[in-house]
């Protein structure tokens, strides 16, 4: 009797490890295809590149041969680049995500609002370049410069610093802010001092993420007047300038083989700075981890 | 506390970039003095345009900006067409182009009373190359080319062309439809008549991509800039264009300068804004530079040099242009 009754459970627990072992391998599989890419990926740049990687590359402006080249001038002009799109893209979209979460009224307004950030996250990059040549460029009269490319930059980017800091702040448990008014705080008090600090982590996690993007971007920076060749660095914001993905992209176009391997160079530095920058965020985020 | 911490990050941050920037403007200007020749023109030079002359300018400005520190050229690869929205507005000094400029943007130049003049700086001879594994190709008249790649033709096959030549289906791989290299192609063979598309077409706006394409498929038929079959002899043939004189002729420095590679070599140029030419010294001085240097440039990076004679026709000119009223 009891034996019969003790097979189906048997059978029972042993499909359902054995699912658990199919889907364990399924979800391994996956990850190992990324990660599998990802090395072919750093294998073949670094193969290409390492070469002509060196402090001459770094520190040279574009040449017409190989040997010559560097990476300078879009080295610099990315970094003040990002510094720009990154004051004004976490400013404006902090601020934007605050409203919206902690002071606009909950209705469809609202709503329809938010809709519609999460929708201008998926316009192509090309978009905002034409909008920042029309209105950055040619509208308020910038010109070709790297204010221009800055403010373009930052647009792009400002729907996805927005949604993840509304996520961010709406993550904050309630418990926190019901707590500050009982003490007495006033709502800009409660923002400032709990919220903010609570929401930190995942809005800089938005922001590398949005910010790894402008740094690769290509086609929005030629229409706002990047420049390819330049052998100059931008010495205020209403200066030329170029980046490192405009200086890739030209190499890569080259029909002699050595500037492939100029390009991968390029690729590398590329990289590094995204390291660097990634590090910085995770930096400050793990500081206010820690305090929560 | 926190706070102060953060900003003092932030101002270090700030800090490091300023003084990366202000170390790279020194060494370069430091460096730069060393080699400078006392010139006496200064100021920026803008100049746009087509991608695929940017590197003989890219050469030009690199040796000028050398010669001449206190200048500062830049130079922007937005294509042809987007080089001439921004001449014909007059925001940049110099425009490369490879082809000629178009009635509807000279009229939009005239418009804003900007004056455009085209200088021929060198030779491009567009190749139609397969693969080093193909041996039966070696040459096509301009009709065969037609049948070839146009869309209107019945042809599919290599057999379909020749009936000696294999009975397999014609890989064609071409430029997109932005390139100024598709354009002079879709002008001169294609006559503006649409292009053979579908599985067995591949378009891409990177030469390189065409090359690998061609380079492995024994059936394979494409056409680029010279510079990327110089580059690619081993793995790619030229073939010999025959414009019905029955006399086939393979593209070679010579025969792309001469003008005997006919119709497929094409000038390429930079216009200037004659305004610019006046008023601003460094822009005269850099387009002199460019017409007494811009043969060697061209070979440099692939390209065809103009018969010497050709740039010091074009010197008078632009000192004509430069003192006229």
């Amino acid at each position: 009797m009891l034996e019969h009754k003790e097979r189906p459970i048997n059978r029972k627990v042993k499909r359902r490890l054995w699912l658990n072992a199919i889907m364990k391998t399924g979800f391994f599989a996956a990850t190992l295809i990324g990660l599998i890419f990802l090395a072919l990926l750093l294998y073949r740049v670094l193969n290409q590149g390492i070469g002509y990687l060196s402090w001459d590359y770094i520190t040279s402006f574009p040449a017409p041969f190989p040997e010559e080249a560097g990476i300078w001038a879009g080295l610099v002009g990315s970094i003040m680049l990002m510094v720009i799109v990154a004051a004004i893209a976490v400013t404006i979209g902090v601020a934007t995500a605050i409203y919206l979460e902690e002071y606009a009224p909950k209705n469809k307004f609202t709503e329809f609002i938010r809709a519609n950030i999460q929708n201008l996250a998926g316009v192509p990059s090309i978009v905002f370049g034409l909008l920042g040549l029309t209105f950055f460029v040619y509208m308020f009269s910038i010109g070709y410069r790297l204010l221009a490319g800055g403010l373009t930059m930052a647009l792009l980017i400002l729907p996805v610093i927005v949604v993840a800091s509304q996520e961010a702040v709406r993550s904050v448990p309630n418990e926190l802010r019901e707590a500050s008014y009982g003490m007495g705080a006033s709502k800009w008090q409660t923002i400032a001092r709990i919220i903010l600090p609570a929401a930190l982590p995942g809005m800089l996690t938005g922001t590398i993420i949005a910010l790894s993007r402008a740094i690769g971007e290509t086609a929005p920076l030629i229409i706002v007047g990047a420049a390819t060749a330049i052998y100059t660095l931008p010495d205020s914001l209403l200066s030329k300038y170029t980046v490192m993905p405009i200086q890739i992209y030209n190499w890569t176009g080259r029909p002699q083989e050595e500037w492939q391997y100029v390009a991968a160079a390029g690729i590398i530095v590329l990289l590094v700075v995204l390291l660097m920058m990634n590090a910085i965020a995770v930096g400050i985020r793990n500081k206010f981890q820690k305090r929560l | 506390m926190k706070r102060i911490k953060q900003a003092a990050l932030l101002a270090a941050f700030v800090l490091v970039i300023g003084v990366l920037a202000a170390c790279g403007s020194e060494e370069s200007a430091n460096g730069e003095s060393s080699s400078g020749e006392g010139s006496s023109v200064s100021g920026p030079i803008t100049i746009d345009g087509s991608s695929t002359v940017f590197p003989i300018m890219e050469a030009l400005t690199y040796q000028y900006q050398k010669e001449h520190p206190e200048t500062s050229p830049t130079v922007n690869a937005s294509g042809t067409g987007g080089g001439f929205k921004k001449a014909t507005r007059g925001e940049v000094d110099l425009t490369n182009a490879s082809r000629e400029i178009k009635p509807e943007e000279q009229a939009i130049a005239e418009e804003n009373g900007i004056k455009l003049e085209p200088l021929e700086i060198a030779k491009d001879g567009i190749t139609v190359v397969v693969s080093q594994q193909n041996d039966f190709v070696k040459n096509l008249t301009l009709e065969q080319l037609r049948k070839i790649f146009l869309e209107s033709s019945e042809a599919t096959k290599w057999s379909d062309i020749n009936p000696e030549w294999p009975d397999k289906t014609i890989k064609i791989f071409s430029p997109g439809h932005d390139s100024g290299t598709f354009d002079y192609f879709n002008e001169v063979i294609l006559e503006e008549q649409p292009l053979k598309e579908g599985e067995n077409t591949t378009l891409s706006e990177d030469d390189n991509v065409l090359v690998r394409g061609i380079a492995n498929d024994p059936y394979a038929i494409g056409f680029f800039g010279y510079a990327y079959y110089a580059e690619n002899k081993d793995k790619l043939k030229a073939l010999g264009i025959d414009n019905g004189e029955g006399d086939p002729v393979k593209p070679t420095n010579e025969t792309i300068q001469s003008g005997k590679y006919t119709p497929l070599s094409r000038p390429l140029y930079t216009y200037v804004n004659v305004e610019s030419l006046k008023t601003k010294p460094q822009v005269l001085d850099f387009v002199t530079f460019t017409l007494k240097n811009a043969g060697e440039a061209a070979k440099q990076v692939g390209y065809v040099a103009l018969p010497e004679e050709r740039y010091k026709e074009q010197l008078e000119q632009v000192k004509k242009w430069a003192s006229e009223k």
